[in-house]
Parts: structure tokens; sequence; C-alpha cells
């Protein structure tokens, strides 16, 4: 059986490599797949902690995954529209063009 | 160490620094898809076999269609001519390396590590369901809330501006004018 610390030191490199995509890429779509790597690192800390705690009967880790899957979804879908509505406005996703909060 | 999990962590890391690093926005949301099957094997790997089958559906059938969505109607997919990394790619870097090496160091200095497994739940989807619908019944209610003001929310900031866009929706997108009666 994997020990718990090998899933956390996974989920913190997910992290960090979200981290990275989030605060180094121009493009807005990477960003945000960054912060969905962010989430989804999160969660396997959810499920991995669950699985190790003391009372691993009670599914009180997965539920709260799935309320966590739940409002990830919701946040891709807000974040994607908002990047097509600023992409019709400025006819790009640069993120090191999108400068200005005039419209 | 478990050659299995080995495997799968291998794949997802190694599928997330692509997803993160590759040049065409395309192979990106492939690579994205990849690392969100390995995260499901992960969580079958650890008994949690809902969620991972609950991760397939909304990551990989939603998340990940929606990403692709995305990237056709930013007319993503071309190749950019000048670098992908933003002006300030080094510090951005730094802050990921340290937040890494500061997530590790804790992990092996906490005693979390000497923590034995405990015996493996079998949690069935009628548990789940049962507690979802007894003791989680308003998590469950507000989840349903948001989601709808979120999709609802998304349809509307992505809606195309009409050319009259003060003006109500009826009105700016009514294909023929009503010729007036003489």
């Amino acid at each position: 059986m994997t020990p718990l610390h090998h899933y956390l030191i996974l989920s913190a490199l997910l992290f960090c490599i979200g981290l990275a995509g989030a605060l180094t890429r121009r493009n807005a779509i990477i960003v945000l797949i960054g912060v969905e790597l962010m989430l989804n690192a999160a969660n396997l800390n959810f499920i991995a902690f669950w699985r190790y705690g003391p009372h691993p009967e009670a599914a009180t880790g997965i539920l709260f995954v799935l309320f966590s899957i739940g409002i990830a979804a919701a946040e891709a879908a807000v974040g994607l529209a908002l990047i097509i509505a600023i992409y019709r406005h400025y006819k790009t996703t640069n993120l090191d063009q999108i400068d200005s909060m005039k419209g | 160490m478990d050659p299995v999990f080995c495997i799968l962590a291998l794949v997802t890391a190694a599928s997330a620094i692509a997803a993160v690093s590759l040049r065409r926005l395309v192979h990106c949301a492939l690579c994205l898809v990849v690392t969100f099957v390995g995260l499901a094997a992960l969580y079958l790997q650890l008994n949690a076999q809902f969620v991972g089958f609950a991760q397939i559906l909304v990551y990989v059938g939603a998340v990940a269609i929606l990403i692709v969505f995305a990237i056709l109607l930013t007319r993503g997919s071309d190749s950019p001519p000048q670098s992908i990394f933003s002006s300030s790619w080094v510090v951005g870097v730094g802050v990921a390396v340290l937040a890494f090496g500061a997530l590790a160091f804790s992990v092996w200095t906490s005693s979390v590590i000497y923590r034995p497994a405990p015996p493996a739940p079998q949690p069935t989807v009628r548990e789940l369901g049962e507690q979802l619908m007894t003791q989680y019944v308003l998590p469950l209610e507000v989840i349903g809330l948001l989601l709808t003001a979120a999709l609802i929310g998304a349809v509307i900031i992505a809606m195309r501006e009409g050319p009259a866009r003060h003006k109500s929706e009826s009105i700016a997108h009514r294909p023929l004018p009503i010729p007036h009666p003489k």
C-alpha cells in the first residue's frame, strides 16, 4: 500500500505545476488550465486524507470532493465565458496585451 | 513502493507539465485530459470509486470539452508567433518552485508519514446517496443553485453583443424590422 506522503508530494507537485502555468503563460486559456490543475491537486489531497484518516467509514471526504468538483465546474464555465467575452472585445487572448480596464 | 502508483504518478505529472508548457493549445487540452484520467485512476487506487467516475464524467466529459470549445472560439489553435511565456516568467517559476519546496518540506517533517493505512473502506453509492439526501441535503441544494446561477451567468457573459445592446435582447436580435403600415 502506498504511504500517504507519496500522495501528498504528488499533489503538491501538481499544485505547483498549475501555479507555474498560471503565472508564466501568456494565453488566458492556459492560465485557466493551471487553475483547474490546482483545484484537482486539492481534490487529490481530500481523497488521500479521507482514505488515511482515522474515520474512513464516514464518507465525508468523498462528499466534500463531490461538492468541490461541482464548484470547479461552475468556475470553468464562468471563466471560459469571460475569456470568450474578452476575446470578442480585444481580439486576443494574450494577457500581456490586455492591460486596460476601460472598455 | 507500489509500481502502479509510480506509473500513475509519472503519467499524471508528465502530462500536467506538458499541459502548461506545450506550444499549441489543442495539444495542451489533450494533455490535460490525460492528467484528469490519471487522477481518476489515482482515486480508484484510493478506494474512492464514485469520485473517480465522477471525475471522468465532469472533467473529461465536460470541462475538457468546454476548454476545446473556448480554444476554437478564440482561434487559439494557430501557433502563436511570439514567445508563449509572459515577460515575467522567471518570477513565476521561482514562486512555484518555492511553493513546492515549502510544501514538500512540511510534508516530510510532519508526523503524518508514519501513519499506517486503516483497513480499506468500501463506501457504496447507496450510502453516498442516502447521506446526500439526508445529512448533506442543504449543501446539495446550494451547489445546485450555484451551478444554475453560474450557467445562466456564463450564457449572459458570452452572449454576442448586438448593435443596440442597451435595448432589450428581443429588439436587438430581431432578424427583420416589421414594416410600418402607411
